[in-house]
């Protein structure tokens, strides 16, 4: 189990070592001179220069490299004499443009996105078990016709044309839901449920939908599985048959692709989040996307890998608790 | 190729009778058929024969023979879409008519069922223990936890799993394939049923555990005076556990008749066929025999 564990560990440290350095190479190739920005207009070579000198961008590629790993571990400080600037650890880079550390303005945005995600799943993995439930054991019938007609649907449309359409439709048309404004919760926890209701719905409509049709398969086909029949040629009632010998091994598979939609979405919903106006980390990196913030885009994107992979992580582990399989070597 | 014969022959108690001579297993008219774009197909036609009392009958056939159909039409655990007729009667009680809660009664205690697969046919995410005992918790009420774990490590001690109080805990992928058929067998045998239906229970084991199974079914039988339905292509496996065969093919009985005589005097074409399609250590022949019929031309 340790030696599983550092397995795992080291892995992850590896691949999320890669992810620095490929992203990193992506922005220092691609990236217009950061220099040249920060100097703005009427700026004259010489000035260029010693802003360069100053952040270190005349250094080579793996010296800067460097700086920006240690700058995550140790933090780092940019410029010297009276216009250094600290950035502490982990040190994601630093927005000249808004003169933040991108950690912090990570950091303040993450909030929003954990609520969008937290809310949007617990909704998607409800609704689309239970729905791929239903689809399962009406199998060929209506029921299962019309929930898979649903999911079609829901794995159709974009998020975008979704989230502008219940806009429309909810708060504009019908009225039941008011224009959506941040409200802190601790203001008024009515109001802000409601702000979060609508991006909820739409992130979780396309999850909800690849779910059922999971579930749905992955029941159907545990029910075709010699120890289910096992079972019923004991005397077990069906509901205990498939209570204890269809949906354990039916939903499984369903925490491995969850805890990696979850870790996803933690990192920001871009489209949501830019659709409803939340101030979350999808949002922060749509706006800078647009202003060409570069140390904010590298940030998020970083953020976003980190997640992934320590979600994956996470699945892992849950995997070796949950599959008697992965938990126990064979014996014999 | 021969007709079927519809009604038992040979060693047959009259059909009516006290419960003493009354036969264990009563089966007429058998049919189970599955509705295809074609029409209906008979995978089972007019099957008929009856099991004594603590008996061992042995179905024998090739893949496609209906020999499993048979076993699973008993059990009423036939594939969604199969269609079964005719009488099967346990110890005088109609199966056939029976609704599902009351059948639900009739499998696990009254009637067990060993199956071909044994890591298949285990759920992997329970202990073994859990499994053997769950026969028991589903036909008795108010067992313990304790009482259920108790149960599962007497099972496992009588089909001779060394160390059972500790093994009770491991799961299916931990045991040797001959420990999971071991598992399967004491299964069956928490309810003390008076029937246990064996369906190719040594097909998926090498050759010197497959012996060490029949010796265990052998031994139950003896044991708990369970009637056996050994199903199987295998002919020197029902040679060593039956003394009654059902040779099928294609759905159709093609021969029933005491092991001995089977094996010495088989009467059908098919029978002595499917005898010689046995290679033999004393023979000497270049090629393997095969079975063709006219049907096959």
């Amino acid at each position: 189990m340790i030696r599983f564990l550092a397995n795992r560990l080291l892995g992850m440290a590896v691949v999320l070592f890669l992810v620095c350095l490929f992203t990193y190479v992506i922005f220092f190739v691609l990236s217009p001179d950061p220099a040249v920005q920060i100097c703005g207009k009427n700026c004259d070579p010489e000035a260029i220069d010693r802003i360069r000198a100053n952040l270190g961008l005349d250094q080579p590629f793996w010296t800067q490299f460097w700086t920006f790993l240690s700058g995550l571990f140790a933090g780092r400080t940019y410029g010297t004499g009276a216009n250094a600037i600290e950035c502490a650890a982990p040190c994601l880079g630093y927005s000249f443009q808004t003169s933040q550390p991108v950690t912090d303005m990570i950091l303040q945005r993450l909030p929003v996105s954990a609520t969008v995600a937290v809310g949007a799943a617990v909704l998607w993995l409800l609704a689309g078990v239970s729905a791929g439930l239903v689809s399962a054991v009406k199998e060929g019938k209506f029921a299962d016709r019309f929930i898979t007609g649903l999911t079609l649907t829901g794995m159709s449309v974009p998020n975008y044309v979704l989230a502008l359409l219940l806009q429309f439709l909810l708060v504009v048309t019908l009225g039941w839901l008011p224009f959506p404004q941040a409200v802190p919760f601790g203001e008024d926890p009515g109001r802000w449920f409601l702000n979060f209701l609508m991006p909820w719905i739409v992130l979780s409509i396309g999850a909800a939908a690849v779910y059922t049709r999971l579930t749905r398969a992955n029941v159907i086909e545990t029910l075709q599985e010699n120890y289910v029949r096992t079972a019923r040629a004991k005397g077990l009632s069906p509901g205990l048959v498939w209570r204890r010998h269809a949906l354990r091994p039916a939903l499984t598979p369903i925490v491995t692709i969850f805890g990696m939609d979850f870790a996803g979405l933690l990192g920001g919903a871009l489209i949501t989040e830019t659709v409803f106006g939340l101030n979350g980390v999808g949002k922060l990196a749509s706006d800078s996307i647009t202003k060409n913030d570069q140390p904010v885009i590298m940030g998020v994107t970083l953020l976003a890998a980190f997640l992934v992979v320590v979600g994956n992580m996470v699945v892992d582990l849950l995997y070796t608790a949950i599959d008697p399989r992965v938990r126990v070597g064979s014996a014999t | 190729m021969s007709t079927p014969e519809t009604t038992a022959p040979e060693p047959i108690a009259p059909d009516a009778g006290t419960a003493a001579d009354r036969p264990l297993l009563r089966v007429r008219d058998l049919t189970v058929s599955f509705t295809t774009a074609t029409g209906d197909v008979d995978v089972v036609k007019r099957l008929g024969f009856d099991l004594p009392r603590g008996g061992a009958l042995g179905i024998v056939g090739e893949s496609g023979s209906g020999k499993s159909m048979t076993s699973l039409a008993i059990m009423d655990l036939l594939p969604k879409g199969a269609k079964r007729t005719g009488s099967i009667e346990l110890d005088g009680t109609e199966l056939t008519g029976l609704r599902e809660r009351q059948m639900q009664a009739v499998r696990g205690d009254r009637i067990a069922m060993v199956f071909q697969d044994p890591l298949s046919s285990l759920n992997p995410y329970y202990t073994v223990g859990t499994q053997i005992a769950e026969a028991y918790r589903a036909h008795r009420t108010g067992v313990t936890r304790r009482q259920a774990r108790r149960i599962a490590i007497e099972a496992m001690e009588r089909v001779h799993i060394q160390d059972a109080a500790r093994r009770v805990d491991h799961y299916p992928h931990q045991f040797s394939g001959g420990m999971r058929q071991r598992v399967m067998i004491a299964m069956t045998l928490s309810m003390e049923p008076d029937l246990i239906i064996a369906d190719e229970p040594t097909t998926a084991l090498d050759v010197t555990v497959q012996a060490q199974i029949l010796d265990l079914l052998a031994e139950i039988r003896r044991d708990t005076g369970a009637g056996l339905i050994l199903i199987t292509h295998d002919l020197a496996v029902v040679s060593e556990v039956a003394d009654q065969i059902i040779v099928m093919r294609g759905g159709d009985l093609v021969e029933q008749g005491t092991a001995e005589r089977i094996f010495c005097d088989p009467q059908a074409d098919y029978t002595r066929m499917l005898l010689d399609a046995v290679p033999r250590i004393d023979d000497e022949i270049g090629q393997l025999r095969t079975i063709t019929t006219e049907e096959d031309r």
